[in-house]
C-alpha cells in the first residue's frame, strides 16, 4: 500500500486476522424516529462492512447536517459529523492525502441537492473514490417539515403550506448531466435487499459512487412512495448482468429493464421517464479519471524539501 | 513648469551630479506595455548593487483597461535607498510616463514630488487625432500647477530604429535610460534580463539587451543630470521577493502539503507561485469550486493528519467562516492566510487595506477562540507560515495570518531564512491511541489535548460541530458546554503566557505612543524617527499577535501621556458633523485596545487605497501631540 501522506502506516495490518460481525460496527443507539428509513440503511451498511471486512479504524463516515447526518455517531468507526451541506469537501481533503481509508459520505436531500449542491457537481467531475450515500426523503427534518428541492410539487409543508411550488429536482439527471460522473444508481430503503446490493455496487466501484437512497419520514412525508410501496408494478428495476442483481426480487418487481449501463444516452433517457420509479445502477464507467490519482505527487523527506527549497532561495537570491 | 524642448533639439550640457541618501523611481504605463518588467529589472539590480529597495506595484482593476486613461496606470514604483528600505516612502523624485494620462493620474493621486523629474513618452503630442492632442494638452496645463521639470522624449521613434513594433520596446528603452540616470551596472542588468525573459527565446534576449543599450546611450547624450545613491556592498546572504511569494516559500518550509484555494486577488499569487513549484516539493494546490470548499479541503485533510492551509481575500475569509468555527470547535488545526484588501463587500480588490482585524478576531457565531497573527515584514511573511503551522498543531486551533496587498506587492529584500528539518516533521504518526485517550483529552489546567487521526487503531469516535465532552459525544447538559468553551478558551491564555511584551521602538516612556500591526511597520517607524529628529517625544510598537495579544500593554500605555493607532482603516473623526467621542467609531485595533486594556486609545487612521506615507503620519503625529509639553 502506498502512502502519499508521509504518515507511519500500521505495520500490523496483515496480520489482523479478527473477524468483524455486523455488532462490530455498531456505535451509539440509533435516535431517529421509529419507522425512518435513515434504520435501514445503517442496517445495510452494517452489512456491508461487515462483508468487505473494512477495519474499523481505516474507514470513515463524513456527514452534513441533518437526521440522516448524524449516521456516523451511530457507527464504529471513524466519523466526521461537519456542518450542513459541506460533508463533500470534507471527504475530498480527507482522501486526497489518505487515499487508503475507505470513506463514506452520507448526506440528506438538503445536504446534497441544496446548500451543498455546488460541491456535489463538482464533487461528481473530481471523481474520487468515495461512496457517497443521499438519503432522500424529500422533506427537511430535523428542522421540522421544510419543503426541499426533492419535495414532490404541491405537497403541503411548514415553508410552503398551500404546497410546494416548484416541479421537484431529479437528482439522477443531474448527477448524469455532470462531466466525469462515473457511477449513478438509485434504489429505495423499504426494498432490503436491492438497498444492499446497490451499496455493495457503488463500494465496489472505483470512483465517485453516487447513490440516491429513496425514503420515506415516517413523520413528515410517510406517503410519499405509498403507490409504489403498494403496487410494486409502478417500479421498473433497471437489469445488467455488471449490474444490480437481485433475483429473489423478481417475483415482486416483474418490470425490469435491460439497461447497458455503460449506455450514457440511455441512462439518461431513463433518468427522464416518470412512467415508472427506476432502481438501479443508471451509469457506471470506471475508467473515467479520478483526482486522487491525478493529483498524486511523489513524497519527500525534510531533507530533500530542505535541499530543493535553498536551490528554490538561490532563484531569489540578491 | 519647465517645459523643454523635444529630443531632437536638446543639447549636451555640463553634468549635474545629485548625491542623494535615496530617490523614488516611477516607470507608468497603459497596462501591457511592460513598466512592472521595466522596474523590476531596476529595482532587482539595484537591490544586486548594494541599495536597499522597496518596489511597489501599480495596478488598474482591470486586466486590460481601454488606453490612455488615467484609471489604466500600471507600473512600479521603486524606492532606492542607502540603507534597507522598510517601506514606500513618501513621494516619487523621478517617474517615466508612456503617456500624459497615465501620468495624470499619478499627479492626481499626490504621487509626486512638487520638483519631480518627468519623463514623458512626447509622440502623442504630435498626434494625427486631434482629440489626442487636445487630451494632451489639457494635460499639460493640469500638470502645470506644479514645478515638474517635465523632459518629453521622442521613446517611440528611438525604439523604430530597432524594432518594428514599439510597444514591445519602450520599457527596455525606459530601463536604459534610469540606467545612465542612475549608473546601474549593465552587466547586471544583461543578467537580469536573461533571467525575467528565461522563458522567451535567445533572440528577444538580444533585442531587449539593445534596446536598453539604446536608451542608456540616448540617455548620455541628452540628459544633463545623474542620480548618485551610495551603495554598501551587496550582502550576499539576502534575498529578493515579495511578500505573497514569501508566503509560498514559508508554506514550503513549514512542511505544509496542502493549499486550498478559491481565485480571489489579492491572495491569489501566493497559489500562482505554489502552482508552479509545490508539487516539485510534494505539495499541491487544489483550486476548489468555492471559497467555501477551499476551507473544508483543507480542514479534511488537517483533520486526517496532513499539513494544509488555506489563502483567501477579505470577502473569501466571509464565506469561509462557518468552517473556520467548525475547525475552532472541533479543534482542528488550520492555518488561514487572509491577504486584506479594502472593502466592505468588493471594495477596493488590488489595494491594500487593514480592516479585516475585527472580522478575523469575531467573525465566527458563539464564542470561537483561536489565534490572529500579522506579518509586519515581507520577511515575516515567510517565517509568519512556520510560526502559524506550529501553533495551530499545538495548540489545536485555527491560526489566521493577515497580511495585506502592501506586503503581497511589495519587494524588498531580506537574510535568506536558515531552514530547519524539524520545521517539516510530519504532525502526527498511526501509532494506536493510549488506553483511555479521548479524542478532546483536555489537560484541566491548560485546555490542550493530543489529536487523534483516522486510521490510529482503537481511536475510532466521531468528530462533531455539536457541542461535545472530551470524548466527543454530542452534549445535552449545561456543564458541558461550560466547561469545554473554558477548554478551548483556555488555550489563548496558556498562549499569550507564553508571549513576550513588545519592543518599544524609541523611549520606554514619553508623551505619544503610537501603536501600529501589519505591513505599516517601516512608515510608522521612519515617521518616529523623523518625530524623535524634531525633538517630539515620541515612540511606538507594533503588534504581531492580535489574538492573544501580546502581554504588558496596559504596563507599556501607562508610560505614555497618550496612546494612538494607526492603522490603514477606517475611523470617525471627532468633530465631523454628529461625531462625537461617545459615538465616534474607531480603528479595529484601538477598538480592540481600548476594550482589553481600558485605556482611552486614540487613533489615526485612514483608507488612501495605498500604502500609508511616512510623512502624513509624521503630520498626524505631530497634530495628535498630547498638550502640557514634557512628561
Amino acid at each position: 500500500m502506498t502512502y502519499s501522506c508521509g504518515l507511519l502506516p500500521v505495520l500490523n495490518q496483515d496480520a489482523d486476522e479478527q473477524h468483524y460481525e455486523m455488532s462490530d460496527y455498531e456505535g451509539a443507539g440509533a435516535r431517529w424516529c421509529p419507522g425512518c428509513g435513515d434504520h435501514s440503511v445503517l442496517t445495510a451498511v452494517q452489512r456491508l462492512l461487515s462483508a468487505e471486512q473494512m477495519i474499523p479504524d481505516q474507514t470513515m463516515f463524513v456527514s452534513g447536517i441533518g437526521c440522516s447526518s448524524r449516521f456516523p455517531h451511530y457507527l464504529r468507526t471513524y466519523g466526521f459529523h461537519g456542518i450542513h451541506g459541506r460533508a463533500l469537501p470534507v471527504a475530498t481533503g480527507i482522501k486526497l492525502h489518505r487515499p487508503e481509508l475507505n470513506v463514506f459520505v452520507i448526506m440528506g436531500d438538503g445536504d446534497c441537492t441544496s446548500i451543498g449542491a455546488g460541491h456535489w457537481l463538482h464533487a461528481l467531475r473530481y471523481n474520487m473514490d468515495l461512496t457517497v450515500l443521499m438519503l432522500d426523503n424529500g422533506i427537511y427534518g430535523l428542522t421540522k417539515m421544510q419543503t426541499s428541492p426533492t419535495t414532490p410539487a404541491g405537497f403541503k409543508s411548514n415553508t410552503q403550506p398551500r404546497g410546494g411550488y416548484l416541479p421537484p429536482l431529479n437528482p439522477i439527471e443531474v448527477a448524469l448531466g455532470v462531466t466525469n460522473a462515473s457511477f449513478v444508481a438509485q434504489t429505495a430503503e423499504w426494498i432490503p435487499s436491492h438497498l444492499y446490493a446497490t451499496l455493495r455496487a457503488a463500494w465496489q466501484h472505483k470512483g465517485f459512487s453516487f447513490v440516491r437512497i429513496l425514503q420515506r419520514c415516517p413523520v413528515f412525508t410517510p406517503l410519499i412512495y405509498q403507490q409504489a410501496i403498494q403496487d410494486p408494478a409502478r417500479i421498473a428495476l433497471l437489469v445488467h448482468d455488471d449490474g444490480v442483481v437481485t433475483p429473489e426480487l423478481d417475483k415482486i418487481y416483474g418490470t425490469r429493464v435491460h439497461h447497458d449501463l455503460h449506455d450514457l444516452a440511455a441512462a439518461r433517457a431513463i433518468a427522464e421517464q416518470t412512467d415508472h420509479i427506476h432502481l438501479g445502477v443508471f451509469f457506471r464507467d470506471p475508467s473515467k479519471p479520478r483526482y486522487e490519482e491525478t493529483r498524486r505527487v511523489a513524497p519527500h523527506t525534510p531533507a530533500e524539501r530542505v535541499q530543493l527549497l535553498e536551490q528554490e532561495f538561490a532563484r531569489y537570491a540578491v | 513648469m519647465l517645459a523643454e524642448s523635444s529630443t531632437a533639439t536638446v543639447a549636451p550640457a555640463p553634468l549635474t551630479i545629485l548625491r542623494v541618501s535615496e530617490h523614488t523611481v516611477e516607470i507608468v504605463s497603459d497596462s501591457g506595455e511592460g513598466a512592472q518588467k521595466c522596474g523590476q529589472v531596476f529595482a532587482a539590480v539595484s537591490a544586486k548593487m548594494g541599495n536597499g529597495i522597496w518596489t511597489v506595484e501599480i495596478i488598474p482593476a482591470e486586466i486590460q483597461p481601454p488606453p490612455r486613461i488615467p484609471e489604466g496606470a500600471s507600473g512600479n514604483r521603486i524606492r532606492v535607498g542607502e540603507r534597507a528600505m522598510t517601506n514606500w516612502g513618501d513621494r516619487t523624485n523621478l517617474v517615466i510616463a508612456f503617456n500624459e494620462q497615465v501620468l495624470l493620474a499619478r499627479h492626481r493621486v499626490d504621487a509626486l514630488a512638487d520638483n519631480a523629474v518627468v519623463f514623458i513618452e512626447d509622440k502623442w503630442a504630435r498626434s494625427d487625432d486631434p482629440d489626442i492632442v487636445a487630451a494632451w494638452s489639457a494635460a499639460m496645463k493640469e500638470l502645470s500647477t506644479r514645478n515638474y521639470r517635465i523632459i518629453p522624449v521622442a521613446m517611440e521613434d528611438e525604439c523604430l530604429t530597432l524594432v518594428d513594433n514599439p510597444r514591445k520596446g519602450k520599457n527596455m528603452f525606459a530601463l536604459g535610460l534610469l540606467a545612465c540616470i542612475y549608473g546601474r551596472d549593465m552587466e547586471r542588468i544583461k543578467d537580469q534580463i536573461a533571467y525575467a525573459f528565461r522563458k522567451k527565446s535567445e533572440e528577444v534576449y538580444a533585442q531587449n539587451v539593445s534596446l536598453v543599450e539604446l536608451g542608456f546611450r540616448w540617455a548620455e547624450e541628452n540628459i544633463d543630470f545623474r542620480v548618485e545613491i551610495p551603495t554598501t556592498e551587496a550582502d550576499k546572504s539576502l534575498v529578493v521577493m515579495n511578500g505573497n511569494e514569501a508566503l509560498g516559500m514559508g508554506a514550503i518550509a513549514a512542511g505544509m502539503e496542502l493549499c486550498a484555494m478559491y481565485p480571489i486577488t489579492p491572495a491569489t499569487s501566493v497559489s500562482h507561485y505554489l502552482s508552479e513549484v509545490f508539487e516539485r516539493f510534494g505539495g499541491i494546490v487544489h483550486q476548489a469550486e468555492d471559497e467555501i470548499a477551499a476551507a473544508g479541503v483543507a480542514i479534511g485533510a488537517s483533520y486526517a493528519g496532513k499539513v494544509a492551509f488555506t489563502i483567501t481575500s477579505g470577502p473569501g475569509l466571509a464565506l469561509k467562516t462557518e468552517f473556520l468555527g467548525l475547525a475552532i470547535m472541533t479543534e482542528i488545526p488550520l492555518v488561514v492566510v487572509n491577504v486584506q484588501r479594502g472593502g466592505p463587500s468588493t471594495g477596493l480588490p488590488t489595494k491594500v487595506e487593514q480592516s479585516d482585524l475585527l472580522a478575523a478576531l469575531f467573525a465566527q457565531t458563539g464564542d470561537a477562540p483561536h489565534v490572529v497573527v500579522a506579518p509586519a515584514t515581507i520577511e515575516e511573511c515567510f517565517h509568519i507560515m512556520v510560526t502559524a503551522r506550529r501553533l495551530a498543531e499545538t495548540f489545536r486551533t485555527v491560526v489566521m495570518v493577515l497580511s495585506d496587498a502592501n506586503l503581497a506587492s511589495g519587494v524588498t529584500p531580506f537574510p535568506k531564512p536558515t531552514l530547519d528539518e524539524r520545521w517539516q516533521a510530519a504532525p502526527l504518526d498511526l501509532a494506536p491511541v493510549r488506553d483511555g485517550q479521548k479524542p478532546y483529552g483536555w489537560n484541566p489546567e491548560t485546555g490542550l489535548s493530543q489529536r487523534i487521526i483516522p486510521g490510529q487503531p482503537g481511536g475510532m469516535y466521531t468528530l462533531t460541530g455539536l457541542s461535545h465532552d472530551a470524548g466527543s459525544k454530542v452534549a445535552y447538559s449545561s456543564g458541558i458546554h461550560q466547561h469545554s468553551s473554558a477548554m478551548r478558551s483556555r488555550k489563548l491564555a496558556v498562549l499569550q503566557s507564553l508571549l513576550t511584551p513588545p519592543t518599544v521602538y524609541g523611549d520606554e516612556s514619553g508623551d505619544l505612543l503610537v501603536v501600529g500591526w501589519g505591513s505599516t511597520i517601516g512608515a510608522i517607524e521612519e515617521a518616529v524617527e523623523r518625530a524623535r529628529a524634531e525633538g517630539l517625544k515620541v515612540s511606538s510598537v507594533h503588534l504581531r499577535f492580535l489574538s492573544p495579544l501580546e502581554p504588558g500593554l496596559k504596563e507599556i500605555f501607562a508610560r505614555f501621556k497618550k496612546v494612538m493607532t494607526v492603522e490603514i482603516n477606517y475611523s470617525d473623526e471627532v468633530g465631523d458633523p454628529y461625531v462625537t467621542e461617545e459615538n465616534r467609531r474607531r480603528g479595529q485595533l484601538a477598538f480592540l485596545l481600548r476594550a482589553s486594556t481600558l485605556v482611552d486609545v486614540d487613533c489615526w487612521t485612514r483608507v488612501p487605497g495605498e500604502p500609508l506615507r511616512p510623512g502624513s503620519i509624521l503630520d498626524a503625529i505631530r497634530g495628535r501631540m498630547p498638550r502640557g509639553g514634557k512628561a
